[in-house]
């Protein structure tokens, strides 16, 4: 029954927020989503790591077609939702300082955006978790496009339509699973249960993926992403980069493999490609960039290339690697866009070649930037290193060229982002900034708390490895 | 059977009205009237029943679908009164024809003979006819009245002809009878056949799909808006009603030459309301290229007849009235205000009126099929029945199309919220804002709860 309270949680907060005024309405989102997050971490506590589903809900709903509510969670899908939730209120406090027009509305859509990724992470019926799927995509649409930047209405639509175009054809693949299965069910267990022939799979295979490919976003399917990340506010940005493309890399593992494992096999070496090709490519573009965001953009697609050819080496190591890169890309990736964020709010430019000596003007900010910085370089000690490490590790067991490829990625990422660090916090003092106001202390709090997470999970990588090692054992079997 | 006469003598009692000096009154009464009709209509559930010689047949379908058309005439009664504020002379012929119109429509949803099929649908299209050029110093709208009634009754002459080669092979308008003809006769004669074709024919066009669709958006674009608001929604609706009934009791769920007609009409109604949609810029004529698209989806229900798919026709119809009733309601009082009917008069209503244009942005996401509105599961209804009765390639085909069609539902969207708003001032009267609150209601609670209406006619 959980699951349900961590589904209304911030449903109910969203419908309240609408009603709310001004500050009123980020404090009370900051409620709610430390709630959400205590109620978590209760979850966390009392969840026994046994590969099985826990805090299960099922309920009939429609009597034709036969589709029933099914809640649950397992070590991933609760991995998921502990980093949704807890992103959520860093995310949130940190607009403190940021003067957001309509602001009720604003956090009325975040938090129903928390909740339909509550939903996608907490599904168990394949209906509901399309449902879920979309419903996601509706609050970051209007957040990207009320609150972005002026090219955003071209930038969002084809955000919009490229990931509804995925969507479909999932849709159109569990249409074809729904009346292939022998009780015309889109239960996980039925679909995880039954096999369809491997004829079918073939091409459900790419029905599927194709959504999560968009998402996620996987090389040729990422051309939406760099412009959105950009054109979003910052903390759409966050949503989107650490949470959302985590829907992606979390469905290849929780839907795919388990629904087409033949046709996973099948084109697995296709897609592990197309990853190690996306990896090196993201990379190199990244260290052409001029811009921070799309620097960020840029890595991004790198590190979640990585995590895909994790998923599709389809070993103990890949997989564990995968999941622990995920929840760690995701508190990295939104410390590096709050970090540009502070630098854009001060400064006024994100040119990297505009930039410069803000760690003289800025001591602790330049810190805790580096230490975000280490931890998206995979330094050792810091969350990235771990599971990029396995990642690699299951890559190697898979192919080894593919893994020295995709080894590129830490030697490359190095490049880019400490050159970056080099040219925008220390070197010479650049004309373009007069002065670097110290950071607010939402600001601090936030940085911090990120910091402090990249090196205690860095320094402790066990419990997420347990957490989520049965789920795998499972998967593997 | 009873509602049929209520509703007729409802027409009429708006018209005596207008003697009686109750000008006034006749919009609230007209309402109360089809409130009292609906809930005597409720009374024939699970009583199936004939009529006048077997010419009627009361069933759950027929109940059902006649409760979404009374549905439907309420709400637009309701914006009437407040659309014709200037127009009150002629208030009562309005009313009166549109109740006229539903009556029209019920009898193309619960005859059993072609007879009385020919003449609901000539109820429903004279009426039409003389809404549509009801505006009469307005040439757009003398433009559609004329072309909507040339082009109609060029469409019922062919039809009659078709009923005229069917009882020549059957001797008879009995749909009952024509089935068991066709069940008979391991091969039928060529003028049954000629006949059944050119009955279709009559029908598509009626429903507006391609190729037969090119009145449609001359003549919502023309019509006064209300019009147009009820022609894309109950007289869509009205037509695949009795385009599944003909195909479901008269010709046993298809004949192999109706289904091959109706799969290549799918097919081009699909691409060429999805297509062509893209392209417009005035809002009544992409709600008519929406309505063909739209069509295009319900034809695909019409082709999977022969597993039962009534309740997934209904669900469909509803959905899709809901959406396109919550979006005129918030374009009427727009079009008003700016004196445009444009895309560009929605410009920056996400700032003038963000009640309004979030309302809009709803009945958008639902004609698209995003969840968790009542279009999405209609959407995937239709396509799970589909597939069922093995339309592979024409489901992909309609997939692909909604994508399409999600770009030009948010070109609306994008004006609402992307674009800066003029100096005009949007007046929202009350009548416009209850029907938005209901449709966006309705269709929020059958996308959430969709069994309400699915389970009706299983």
């Amino acid at each position: 029954m959980l699951s349900l309270e961590l589904l209304f949680i911030p449903l109910f907060a969203s419908l309240l927020i609408l009603f709310a005024k001004g500050k009123a309405a980020r404090a009370l989102a900051l409620v709610f989503t430390l709630i959400q997050l205590l109620v978590t971490g209760y979850a966390y506590t009392i969840y026994k790591a046994n590969g099985g589903a826990a805090f299960e809900f099922t309920q009939a709903w429609v009597k034709s077609p036969v589709i029933n509510i099914h809640f649950g969670v397992d070590g991933i899908s609760l991995l998921m939702v502990m980093l949704t939730n807890l992103l959520l209120p860093l995310i949130v406090l940190s607009g403190f300082n940021r003067e957001a027009k309509r602001p009720h509305i604003f956090y009325a859509l975040m938090l129903f955006m928390q909740f339909a990724l509550n939903g996608v992470f907490l599904s168990m019926d394949a209906f509901v978790y399309y449902i879920f799927w979309e419903l996601a995509l509706i609050p970051i649409y209007f957040i990207a496009f009320n609150w972005g930047d002026e090219n955003r209405a071209k930038v969002t639509i084809k955000f919009f339509i490229y990931t509804l175009v995925g969507s479909l054809l999932m849709l159109f693949g569990f249409v074809f699973l729904y009346l292939s299965s022998p009780q015309h069910s889109l239960d996980w267990n039925t679909l995880t249960q039954f096999k369809t022939c491997s004829c079918n799979q073939t091409w459900l295979f790419w029905l599927l993926f194709a959504a999560f490919a968009i998402k996620i976003p996987i090389f040729p399917f990422h051309t939406w992403q760099p412009d959105t990340y950009k054109s979003a506010p910052t903390q759409g940005t966050m949503l989107l980069s650490g949470i959302m493309l985590k829907m992606g890399t979390y469905s290849l593992i929780k839907w795919l493999l388990p629904i087409v494992p033949d046709g996973f096999k099948e084109w697995q070496a296709v897609v592990i490609t197309l990853s190690v090709i996306g990896i090196v490519y993201a990379s190199i573009i990244a260290i052409m960039q001029t811009d921070l965001k799309r620097l960020f953009a840029y890595s991004s697609i790198a590190h979640v290339g990585l995590i895909a050819a994790g998923v599709f080496s389809f070993t103990q190591q890949g997989l564990q690697g995968s999941l622990a890169q995920m929840f760690a890309h995701g508190i990295n990736v939104v410390g590096l866009f709050f970090c540009a964020d502070i630098i854009l709010s001060r400064t006024g430019t994100l040119q990297i070649s505009n930039l410069g000596g803000i760690r003289n003007q800025n001591r602790l900010f330049s810190s805790l930037f580096l230490i975000v910085v280490l931890g998206s370089v995979a330094l050792p000690l810091t969350n990235g290193f771990i599971g990029e490490f396995l990642l690699l590790y299951g890559v190697f067991e898979y192919n080894t060229w593919l893994s020295v490829f995709a080894g590129l990625t830490i030697i490359l990422g190095a490049v880019y982002m400490l050159r970056m660090f080099q040219n925008v916090m220390s070197g010479p003092d650049s004309e373009h900034i007069s002065s670097f106001p110290p950071l607010h202390w939402n600001e601090k709090l936030v940085l911090i708390l990120i910091g402090g997470l990249i090196i205690l999970t860095g320094v402790f990588p066990a419990p997420i490895l347990e957490l989520t090692q049965p789920a795998i054992d499972n998967l593997l079997k | 059977m009873n509602t049929l006469i209520y509703t007729s003598v409802l027409g009429f009692a708006t018209m005596l009205m207008e003697v009686l000096n109750l000008r006034k009154f006749i919009v609230p009464l007209a309402v109360i009237g089809l409130a009292v009709i609906f809930g005597l209509n409720l009374q024939d559930w699970n009583q199936p029943s004939t009529h006048f010689n077997d010419m009627l047949g009361v069933s759950n379908f027929s109940v059902a679908f006649s409760g979404l058309a009374l549905f439907i005439t309420l709400i637009i009664l309701v914006m009437a009164g407040e659309y014709y504020t200037n127009d009150e002379n002629h208030i009562s012929d309005y009313v009166a024809i549109l109740i006229f119109i539903t009556a029209g429509a019920m009898m193309m949803m619960s005859f059993n003979n072609l007879v009385m099929m020919f003449l609901g649908i000539e109820t429903l299209s004279i009426a039409l006819y003389a809404l549509a050029g009801s505006k009469r110093f307005d040439t757009r709208s003398n433009e559609a009245g004329f072309k909507y009634f040339l082009m109609g009754s060029f469409a019922s002459a062919i039809l009659l002809f078709g009923i005229a080669l069917v009882y020549g092979s059957v001797h008879s308008f009995h749909l009952s009878l024509i089935a068991s003809f066709i069940s008979e006769n391991s091969t039928l004669p060529p003028m049954f056949i000629t006949g059944v074709i050119l009955i279709g024919f009559a029908m598509l066009f009626k429903v507006s799909a391609a190729p037969f669709h090119f009145w449609a958006p001359d003549v919502y674009e023309g019509a006064p808006a209300l019009i147009t608001a009820f022609m894309s929604t109950l007289v869509k609706i009205a037509g695949f009603a009795a385009l599944y009934r003909l195909v479901t009791i008269g010709f046993n769920n298809g004949t192999p030459q109706t289904d091959q007609m109706l799969y290549v009409v799918a097919i081009l109604t699909l691409l060429t309301g999805n297509l062509s949609a893209l392209a417009q810029d005035n809002f009544k004529r992409l709600m008519a290229y929406s309505g063909i698209s739209h069509a295009g989806y319900m034809l695909l229900i019409v082709l999977s007849a022969k597993s039962n798919v009534s309740s997934t026709l209904f669900y469909y119809s509803a959905a899709y009235a809901v959406a396109g009733l919550a979006a005129f309601s918030v374009a009427l009082p727009v079009f008003k205000s700016t004196g445009s009917e444009l895309l560009s008069a929605f410009n920056g209503l996400g700032k003038k009126n963000p009640v309004m244009a979030a309302g809009l942005t709803m009945a958008m996401i639902g004609m698209a099929g995003i969840p968790p509105f009542a279009g999405f599961f209609g959407k995937f209804y239709l396509f799970t029945k589909a597939f069922e009765s093995g339309l592979f390639y024409i489901v992909l085909l309609a997939v692909i199309n909604s994508m399409i069609g999600v770009y030009y539902y948010f070109k609306v969207i994008m004006a609402m919220y992307g674009k800066q708003p003029d100096e005009t001032q949007i007046e929202n009267p009350l009548s416009y804002q209850l029907v938005m609150w209901v449709c966006t209601a309705l269709s929020l609670l059958w996308g959430i709860v969709p069994s309400l209406l699915t389970d009706l006619l299983l």
